[in-house]
């Protein structure tokens, strides 16, 4: 396949940069030579046109991954925008007259508009990718101002991305040596098959450490040189391991040292910065901030070699890699490697937490935050960045033999070449790691170190076919990280650019041959892993974060450089660009002063555990990181549980006291949450005392026996103090969050508990006092005890008054019947029930307020069997009306949920009516006034529901008597009953009324 | 009493014995025939202390490489270093009674080297590893002594490593070194390379008590991790036992 053309470009620009295939102007970006403004106006229509098609074909390459390095094309595009101006080269092309045809052979770029003309237009298609930037190099780009000259969109939405980005990126890696601690564990002499052995390597450590120690006064120093410094020492001390295992001693702890110095310890221990203790004492922390920013332009490398840097070993690793290199023994070399590749196969393996797919939402919801604030992402950078190094040094060290200066071998060489290195099993099975990673989705873990392993390869390892493969899938999955693809369950964003960025620096070391990436296409067949696998992997879990690209990635840095340097170099109105240094001064800086306390308490924490076994650390921390949880989740039960039921009075108090209009639930929310949030407060010292109570009993349980006493309160003082910052460092951050969310969550669970849709609740809220008293009842589910001699349970009240319906309803004995006392009993029981609410659920009072109407009905339709003398069987009027005023006063004060009083006028219940005889309509009319007057019921709802009731199909007289009734009630004044007793009608046909029931 | 290197070297300079160079050892063989006829005069005359004096060279040394000559001469065979160690210590051992007797003469007075002294020194070093180990125990500070290590298999001992680590003067304590003599330079760079350094790569940075004081200017591996005092430190930072409420 031929090379995209994006490709060509890059290549043009990454690795031969300054040359060109044509004679064509060239973009300069020297220095010393004063920009060109550049100008939208000065690119002609059709050069436009032109370089827009190029800028569409050249994004959605990039897009495609077609490029082997993104941010190497990134680069190119932004060496465009910041072209000083162009240089012609030997036989430059006459520029065509405006009438000339643009043949494909003329320059693409022919002046400076042209370069930025082109750049704008392809920021624009990648400005997703350039918003993860670290903040730097958007305010970088944000700033540009021939970026805002041709593009002011595009300025415009990168500025909103600077202002929104949280991340900064600090590239200072401070470090502090420390000894590997001897465990006796490990180290005694019992470890050891001779005493010889033993005191030889008693010898040994000692060896290193000078070394070490020396190596660290030295290695900056011009003229020295570590072979000649510290070679024979090296060597002399190499020459003593005999023993085989003393070589894999001193391997172990070799490893040991190497990964306690050169991972980055800013994310890894935790430790406050170098001095910086000291220097907040003196400065105060907004000084702080500066002050470290001039440490790291101080001590960054000005340049990490371009954006595509070969391989190195900086810092600490320099050490190390010159000690494998000086030490020069084959015994070691294996030993090493052995050792490597063990530990790379054990933290490649570990399980990282992954998020729990929640079935107990909410606890497991907790449990993650709280893990995520304590250090996820953390947790995996520590990983990442061990095996990333591990995986480097077995690199060096595998191919040490056959890696050399000189150039790769001929053709002719390679052939017998490959034939000697193809039968050599490697080092370690990294392809099956590959794949299993792949499959895992733990592409994340496993590519970066695999990256770093393969970088170190020679010229021959691509060939051959088993590292062949390797490119193979790192090529498919190359591909398959299509940025602008965002799945549910998918990579995460950040995820893939750091692998996109990884892989396309692996795809321009030198000793991986040009042409793989654009020949091995296909190649991959018969490896094929199935990386849509389903199930979630580490992949789609945010463990990237922009500090941990940029430490991974430090060449993605170039970017911002390469704009930093356009803007020191524009001379002039770039005077706000470009931060002056201030000198501050500090009294004595060389005397030390006396650290702040909390600095040097975490120092001598993190010092308590450097001499203790392993597992001491291991057991504090997750007891830290278990009681931190829990804790979390106590004061979810407790504190915010306690929030909620006064967020519910409250709400109650609110909503009763007079003059006070219902109002719109969130507003209400709002005030509940401001009235109750504060009391988020006591979270933290409630926290501090759950910690405090529980922590040191774990501890104890957990550590041996023997545990000597100083220790073991140490260490639980320990994990109360982990376990209390985890717990305070998410509380105070989301306890707020916390208690709105419950209280919105009891509020809605109220009103969902009371039934009628927000319809019916607008219809209500028009109406009255009473229904306004329902509403707020329901949103109290909790019972509110009041002072009662006798409680009195729905239930127990419920019953007769069931009985009673039933018995009205029938059928019937004709011995059946209630006596008017037991009727005045029932309804008084009920009013003292609602009273007390003692064991009152809205249900049960809902079932009750629908009886009650059903009593009513009966009343009204004289449906009462009464028990008493055979004559009499109906209740007396007077009786009946009497029970009616009980009702309606315990509709109007005791209820609390809404009355279904609709019910009255329901075609079932006025067929009870309409089957008396004879027919009564007094005491419904009586009613139907009582309840207007007492704002239990509107005038129009009562309106509306006889309209309804005369629209249904009624037999001829009692339609007529219901047209009556509805005059009646419409006339306004009282009218007495015996008026409306002698419009007694004709018996009706109770078959068709009750059929209408 | 911490000296400066310069007040050290002044004093230094008025104490100054010979050094055991060859010339002053060459000086001592020509002279060597006066033992002999001067025992023979009178053989309870301090002669060889005053030979050493002469010499401006260590009695007790002196006495070492006249003893050794001697054996030399009697038993044909160089003789072995713990039997001459062993007949410094009691001279009584010494076959001939004379240079017994010049031989104890030498020791008694000599207060730098020497069996006796090496005895004295070895007192006071126990004498303040006590009174270290009283000190920690009043500051309820948890510890390791030797034995204790020891019988654990660690192959480097200082005298006592803390079971919690403490700050001195900001700076993180993990082992205490008692050293009952003056620290100078030539000592403590033995000391250094000898001890100091093994324990700080076994058990990370300590301290050191010259409970005779020091060169001040040898306290130069603080930020490295190699404390050094002159005395019991005051200010002890121990971890915090209520971290939670700083």
């Amino acid at each position: 396949m031929a090379s995209p053309p994006g490709a060509e470009v890059c290549k043009r620009s990454g690795r031969c940069s300054g040359r060109s295939a044509s004679g064509s102007p060239l973009p300069d970006r020297t220095g010393h030579l004063a920009a060109e403004p550049a100008d939208p106006a000065r690119v002609s229509s059709r050069q436009r046109q032109r370089l827009r098609l190029v800028a569409l074909v050249y994004s959605a390459v990039m897009a495609e991954n077609l490029v082997p390095n993104l941010f190497l094309e990134l680069y190119f595009v932004l060496q465009l925008l910041t072209a000083r101006r162009m240089v012609a080269t030997g036989d430059s092309h006459p520029d065509p007259g405006p009438g000339a045809p643009d043949s494909v052979g003329s320059p693409l770029f022919r002046n400076v508009h042209d370069c930025v003309f082109f750049a704008v237009q392809v920021l624009e298609r990648q400005l997703q990718v350039l918003s993860y930037l670290d903040k730097g190099t958007l305010k970088l780009l944000a700033e540009n101002e021939r970026l805002l000259c041709f593009s002011p969109a595009l300025q415009s939405r990168l500025r909103a991305a600077y202002e929104g980005s949280v991340a900064k990126v600090s590239l200072a890696m401070p470090h502090s040596a420390q000894a590997v601690s001897f465990q006796p564990e490990t180290d005694n002499r019992a470890n050891f098959s001779s005493d010889r052995a033993f005191h030889t390597f008693k010898k040994q450590r000692d060896v290193f450490y000078e070394v070490l120690r020396e190596w660290e006064d030295h290695h900056e120093e011009p003229g020295w040189d570590f072979e000649k410094g510290l070679g024979s020492r090296i060597r002399a001390m190499m020459g003593q391991l005999s023993a085989a295992c003393s070589h894999s001693h001193f391997v172990r702890l070799f490893q040991k040292q190497l990964l306690q110095m050169c991972q980055d310890p800013g994310g890894a221990a935790g430790v406050v910065l170098g001095e910086a203790p000291d220097v907040l004492s003196m400065l105060g922390a907004d000084k702080l901030g500066r002050l470290r920013r001039l440490q790291e332009r101080l001590l960054a490398p000005q340049s990490s070699g371009g954006p595509c840097p070969p391989p190195t070993f900086p810092g600490c690793q320099g050490f190390f890699r010159d000690f494998i290199l000086s030490a020069s023994s084959f015994q070691f070399n294996q030993h090493l490697m052995d050792s490597l590749s063990l530990k790379i196969q054990e933290l490649n393996g570990l399980t990282l937490p992954q998020p729990e797919p929640s079935e107990d939402e909410g606890e497991s919801d907790v449990d993650w935050q709280v893990r995520q604030n304590g250090g996820e992402r953390r947790q995996f950078a520590v990983v990442m960045l061990s095996l990333r190094l591990l995986a480097k040094f077995l690199g060096f060290v595998a191919f040490l033999p056959y890696r050399g200066p000189e150039p790769p071998p001929t053709r002719e060489l390679q052939d017998s070449i490959l034939a000697l290195r193809s039968q050599v099993p490697p080092v370690l099975d990294v392809r099956a790691l590959l794949q299993q990673g792949l499959q895992a989705r733990r592409a994340v873990l496993t590519v970066p170190w695999l990256v770093e392993f393969l970088s170190l390869a020679d010229h021959i390892v691509p060939l051959l076919d088993y590292y062949r493969s390797i490119f193979g899938l790192l090529l498919h999955l190359h591909r398959s990280l299509v940025l602008s693809e965002e799945s549910e369950g998918g990579m995460c964003f950040l995820n893939k650019l750091l692998l996109l960025a990884v892989l396309g620096w692996l795809f321009q070391i030198p000793t991986v041959p040009e042409d793989l990436f654009f020949l091995e296409e296909g190649q991959a067949d018969g490896l094929e892993v199935d990386i849509e696998a389903s199930g979630r992997g580490l992949d789609s879990v945010p463990v990237v974060d922009q500090h941990l690209l940029y430490t991974c990635c430090p060449y993605i840095g170039e970017l911002r450089k390469l704009l930093a340097s356009w803007v020191s170099g524009s001379s002039g109105r770039s005077g706000g660009f470009v931060r002056k240094i201030t000198p501050t001064t500090t009294t004595g800086l060389g005397a030390r002063l006396p650290q702040t306390i909390q600095g040097l308490q975490a120092q001598l924490a993190q010092a308590f555990f450097h001499n203790q076994p392993p597992s001491l650390r291991r057991t504090v921390e997750f007891v830290a990181e278990r009681i931190g949880s829990n804790c979390v989740k106590h004061i979810k039960a407790t504190l915010v549980a306690d929030l909620v039921c006064q967020a519910e009075s409250l709400l109650q108090e609110q909503l009763v006291s007079p003059g006070q209009k219902e109002g719109d639930p969130a507003q209400l929310l709002e005030s509940l949450c401001s009235q109750l949030c504060p009391h988020g407060a006591q979270a933290l010292s409630q926290a501090r005392e759950f910690c405090q109570k529980k922590s040191p009993g774990a501890v104890r349980a957990l550590l041996p026996e023997e545990t000597p006493a100083a220790v073991l309160s140490s260490a639980e003082n320990i994990a109360v103090g982990l376990a209390t910052e985890k717990a305070c460092t998410w509380l105070s951050a989301n306890i707020t969050a916390l208690i709105r969310r419950e209280v919105k969550a009891a509020v809605s669970r109220a009103l969902r508990v009371q039934g009628p849709e927000p319809a019916a609740r607008g219809e209500r809220r028009g109406c009255s006092r009473a229904s306004s008293l329902a509403v707020c009842a329901a949103i109290s589910p909790l019972p509110q005890p009041q002072p009662q001699p006798q409680h009195d349970s729905s239930s127990l009240c419920s019953c007769p008054h069931q009985d009673v319906l039933a018995l009205a309803a029938g059928p019937r004995d004709p011995e059946e019947g209630v006596s008017p006392e037991h009727v005045e009993q029932l309804l008084g029981q009920l009013s003292q029930m609602l009273q007390c609410r003692q064991y009152l659920c809205p249900p049960a009072e809902q079932h009750l307020a629908k009886c009650s109407v059903e009593l009513a009905s009966l009343l009204v339709a004289d449906q009462v069997p009464v028990l008493g003398p055979p004559a009499q069987h109906q209740l007396e009027r007077g009786q009946a009306r009497r029970f009616l005023n009980m009702l309606l006063s315990l509709w109007k004060d005791d209820f609390q949920v809404p009355v279904p009083l609709q019910l009255l006028l329901s075609p079932r219940n006025m067929g009870l009516l309409a089957a008396t005889r004879p027919r009564q309509w007094d005491l419904l009319l009586f009613l139907l006034r009582e309840l207007v007057e007492q704002g239990l019921m509107g005038r129009a709802q009562i309106e509306a529901c006889l309209g309804s009731l005369r629209e249904a199909q009624w037999p001829e007289d009692i339609s007529k008597e219901l047209a009556t009734l509805f005059s009646l009630f419409l006339a306004e004044p009282h009218i007495p009953e015996p008026q409306l007793r002698a419009r007694e009608l004709v018996q009706p046909n109770r078959g068709t009324v009750l059929a209408q029931s | 009493m911490i000296l400066t290197k310069a007040q050290y070297e002044e004093i230094a300079q008025c104490l100054v014995s010979v050094p055991p160079t060859r010339q002053s050892l060459r000086k001592l063989k020509q002279r060597f025939p006066r033992y002999l006829s001067g025992v023979v005069k009178d053989g309870a005359a301090p002669v060889l202390l005053e030979l050493a004096n002469e010499m401006d060279y260590a009695p007790s040394l002196m006495a070492r490489i006249i003893l050794e000559r001697f054996l030399q001469e009697h038993e044909e065979t160089p003789p072995s270093k713990s039997v001459i160690n062993s007949m410094l210590r009691d001279p009584s051992q010494i076959p001939d009674g004379v240079l017994a007797n010049q031989v104890y003469q030498c020791i008694v007075n000599d207060c730098c080297y020497g069996p006796l002294v090496d005895c004295i020194k070895h007192a006071i070093g126990h004498e303040h590893e006590v009174l270290l180990r009283d000190l920690l125990l009043e500051k309820n500070l948890s510890f390791l002594d030797e034995d204790q290590l020891r019988a654990k298999g660690y192959d480097k001992t200082p005298d006592f490593i803390l079971q919690v680590p403490v700050a001195v003067e900001g700076h993180i304590i993990h082992w205490i070194e008692s050293k009952a003599s003056f620290g100078d330079e030539c000592s403590h760079h033995a000391y250094l390379h000898d001890q100091f350094w093994s324990y700080w790569n076994r058990f990370g940075p300590g301290l050191v008590i010259y409970w005779y004081g020091f060169i001040q200017e040898l306290d130069c591996n603080r930020e490295r991790g190699i404390l050094l005092k002159a005395s019991f430190p005051t200010d002890i930072v121990t971890l915090c036992h209520s971290i939670s409420s700083s």
